[in-house]
């Protein structure tokens, strides 16, 4: 038996397979009747801690769509935390005022406490470096749109597998499906050893590559993401691999029929612009999915939907 | 002959607790994580000792001191291999090989520093799991991160 409602969501290792189709499920019925006004008398802390543009905007476009109302705050700055309130006290005084509290904030495990003191359920919309899992169901959702289904695909995960969080979750959540991952990233950049396990645990297999080129052929999805500087110890380090992967139009040529480019975003240069009007271009669709997913969360957690 | 050496090296206890088969790197670590340095009473503290089990060893005899379970936890972590042997009067009085727990509470700091339990006032809660080489690693409840257990600080 799935239940949803009530709960917090704070790591993708929180879902299992049901859970994410279940949620998949309700989000596609969201993308064919988005305006469904069922969370009329219903308020949302929307509590951002740090900048983000898609996650809020898009968790915030969610709540209207459904009829609901949101409160919050889109910095730390215009809240009591400038003046020093610990983040309990104010889990604990938002959950007052709202049926559920989505939240952003830069310390790692911030949701996992947050869901812990909060009498309401708590959707994590990314705690520092650590997890973000509601950016892995829409890449999840994004997935399954574009290929009819999520098992046993081709998945190419290019650029910095070592400190990005949403491959490491994309990892987490494929492996229940059963695919083969095509690991593309400079040496200093691999995929943690530790995620790898999890690929050997589920009983898959994983390929490494230092060049983009050599996955495009037989890739179903070719994930890119951005090299972040602010991740890197070393400024030296992070010059001598910012530019290792750029996608380019030409080098899609031949690449299968089915082939998607995903990308969490926001993009510096790693897909060329050029790459935008291609019909594989999926990214900014991708971004868009996010709204219907989050809709469905929301609505699962509070019991609208089932 | 070898046995008496050994017992010459380290004197016995009336009453008290020894810590028998430290591996020998962790003994000053077993010693430091558990404060003997401010103790008052006797403490004894051998380390290369010979041992068939671990090669070399270390060893601590503590008087008047028994040990509480969430102490024998921060034992077992730093010495997974260590026995503990209860002594009253000079007589052995209970022999228990420490155990590693699953879990630990609010006895280990965490290696990450933006972990929230750095940050704000969060107890720390740690699983005990083995990596893929079978070593012991610590995850954190809260940050997800695992750290190793030479990087472990106590609380």
């Amino acid at each position: 038996m799935i239940r949803l409602k009530n709960r917090s969501l704070v790591s993708i290792t929180d879902y299992g397979k049901e859970e994410i189709l279940k949620v998949l499920d309700i989000a596609e019925g969201f993308e064919h009747n988005q305006r469904q006004k069922i969370l009329s008398g219903y308020v949302i802390a929307s509590l951002f801690f740090e900048p983000s543009t898609r996650t809020r905007l898009s968790f915030e476009s969610a709540v209207q769509y459904l009829g609901g109302s949101i409160i919050g705050f889109a910095n730390a700055d215009t809240s009591s935390v400038r003046k020093g309130e610990s983040l309990k006290d104010t889990i604990l005084t938002v959950s007052n005022y709202s049926d559920l509290i989505v939240m952003r904030n830069p310390l790692d495990g911030s949701a996992r406490f947050a869901s812990e003191v909060s009498p309401v359920p708590v959707i994590n919309a990314g705690d520092g470096a650590n997890q973000h899992p509601t950016q892995c169901l829409l890449d999840l959702y994004s997935i399954r749109k574009t290929q009819g289904t999520l098992e046993n695909l081709q998945i190419a995960l290019v650029g910095d597998l070592k400190y990005g969080r949403t491959v490491h979750s994309l990892v987490q959540a494929l492996s229940l499906f059963g695919a083969t991952f095509h690991l593309v990233s400079p040496e200093s950049l691999k995929l943690p050893s530790g995620v790898k396990k999890w690929i050997k645990d589920a009983g898959l297999d994983y390929y490494q590559y230092t060049e983009l080129s050599e996955v495009i052929p037989f890739a179903d999805i070719i994930y890119m993401t951005r090299i972040q500087g602010e991740r890197f110890p070393d400024p030296m380090e992070y010059e001598k691999v910012k530019n290792a992967y750029v996608l380019e139009n030409k080098m899609l040529e031949n690449s299968k029929e089915q082939l998607r480019i995903l990308h969490p975003l926001p993009r510096v240069n790693e897909i060329s612009e050029d790459v935008d009007d291609n019909p594989k271009a999926y990214y900014f669709q991708q971004a868009k999915n996010g709204v219907y997913v989050r809709q469905a969360l929301i609505a699962a957690i509070l019991g609208l939907k089932e | 002959m070898k046995n008496k050496r050994t017992e010459l090296k380290v004197q016995a206890i009336r009453t008290g607790t020894v810590i028998d088969h430290i591996q020998a790197e962790n003994t000053y670590r077993v010693f430091t994580m558990l404060n003997l340095e401010k103790s008052t009473d006797h403490v004894y503290f051998g380390t290369n000792l010979e041992s068939k089990k671990l090669g070399k060893k270390g060893i601590i005899k503590i008087s008047n001191k028994f040990f509480k379970p969430e102490e024998i936890s921060k034992i077992a972590l730093v010495a997974p291999h260590a026995t503990l042997i209860e002594i009253r009067d000079y007589e052995i009085i209970k022999k228990q090989q420490v155990e590693l727990p699953h879990e630990v509470h609010n006895i280990v700091k965490c290696v990450n520093p933006k972990c929230v339990t750095n940050n704000q006032q969060v107890p720390t809660q740690f699983k005990i799991i083995r990596d893929h080489h079978g070593k012991l690693k610590l995850l954190c409840r809260y940050c997800e991160k695992t750290m190793s257990m030479s990087d472990v600080q106590f609380l």
